[in-house]
């Protein structure tokens, strides 16, 4: 009788170890399961697409966006990326890429800006926003995040992300700090990086755009925001508004020296 | 024509690594649009690859492979400076064809 009940305390203690052990090891198997997704990122036809549209004529203008100024001179396209959101000085706002690309399909190309950041993602124009962001992203990979402070506005900015950031509402109550302000945090399995600090190379802010597997599409910085917004239950913020350059400022400026993996892959 | 596939050839000694990427939706048949209607089936069923011109792979794929599908093999006997050729063909008669060469 005994015998019976150590076995079976044995047999417990043997199941709950297992049990624990093969937790650890389902969020190693998750890992392994991105790195091997990471080569042959979808992200690549986004990004040769992004190419392709930034070098052809197109619009009522029948321009390129060749000349573009995406804050390091006309159609400069490397390093650009890890330095926005900053201020122009021809629009005299401080401004993310994709409200840049707004800026510059229309001034150049002859697009509604407006009508653009009203289209719903992954209709129309959108669609041709975001492979222009993929490509944009992309060739800046590698590089470390030095988004400048310099102008009285882009601090301004800092502080209205950082106000954003930690502002609660919504029928939850929720603020973006609720689950990006401490360490250790996550939903199910996906953790949660601080974003009140440099969360390290490519996670964060430093980790968009990703190509999401699970639903086969290419998120923006934008995008992953409106959807932020979505899980707090708040209303959709405005395609390229103040509000998500703001919250953009914050967010990489504290993530000054991260390493850019963009485009990244996620699940 | 369809959005243009990246291909990588890597040589590493007598082998040849070709990473290809396909930019295809791979609609299975069987999902429902916002309005309740089924999604027809398109999907990519022939793959060919070829080595300077010899087939050296073909495959036939079905619904159950995913969107943007990824094919990785080995290619025996690869040079730097030969071209790999990449074929797809899929159920409504859509086709895609383009070339690498490896380094």
């Amino acid at each position: 009788m005994r015998m019976t009940k150590a076995l079976s305390m044995i047999a417990l203690a043997c199941l709950a170890s297992t049990s624990a052990w093969a937790q650890k090891t389902d969020i190693q198997k998750i890992e392994e399961y991105r790195a091997m997704l990471a080569d042959g990122n979808p992200a690549d036809l986004f990004e040769a697409k992004g190419e392709g549209l930034w070098k052809q004529k197109r619009g009522p203008k029948n321009a390129s966006l060749e000349q573009c100024d995406l804050g390091k001179g006309p159609g400069v396209v490397k390093g650009v990326f890890i330095e926005l959101p900053r201020y122009f000085a021809d629009t005299k706002r401080v401004q993310d890429m994709e409200s840049r690309l707004l800026t510059c399909m229309e001034t150049l190309q002859g697009f509604n800006a407006a009508e653009i950041a009203k289209t719903p993602f992954g209709k129309g124009e959108q669609n041709n926003v975001t492979a222009l962001a993929a490509f944009i992203s992309a060739e800046s990979k590698g590089m470390k995040f030095n988004l400048p402070q310099a102008h009285q506005e882009e601090k301004t900015f800092y502080e209205v992300g950082k106000r954003l950031f930690f502002q609660r509402a919504g029928s939850h109550d929720f603020s973006c700090a609720s689950c990006h302000k401490d360490e250790k945090l996550r939903i199910r399995l996906q953790d949660l990086p601080k974003l009140t600090s440099n969360p390290g190379d490519g996670i964060g802010f430093a980790a968009w755009p990703a190509y999401r597997v699970s639903n086969g599409q290419l998120w923006t910085m934008q995008l992953r925001l409106n959807d932020c917004y979505r899980q707090q239950r708040f209303p959709y913020p405005g395609f390229a508004s103040d509000a998500t350059v703001a919250l953009g400022v914050y967010l990489g400026v504290n993530a000054k020296g991260a390493v850019s993996t963009a485009p990244t892959i996620k699940r | 024509m369809a959005d243009p596939m990246r291909i990588r050839a890597q040589v590493a000694g007598d082998k040849a690594t070709v990473r290809v990427l396909m930019a295809h939706d791979m609609e299975t048949g069987t999902r429902k649009d916002g309005a309740g209607k089924i999604i027809p089936a398109w999907f990519i069923q022939e793959v060919t690859v070829t080595h300077n011109g010899k087939t050296v792979l073909t495959a036939e794929w079905g619904p159950g492979v995913s969107k943007n599908p990824f094919l990785q093999l080995v290619v025996k006997g690869a040079k730097i400076g030969d071209k790999i050729g990449v074929t797809w063909k899929d159920n409504k008669g859509g086709t895609r064809s383009d070339e690498a060469t490896t380094s």
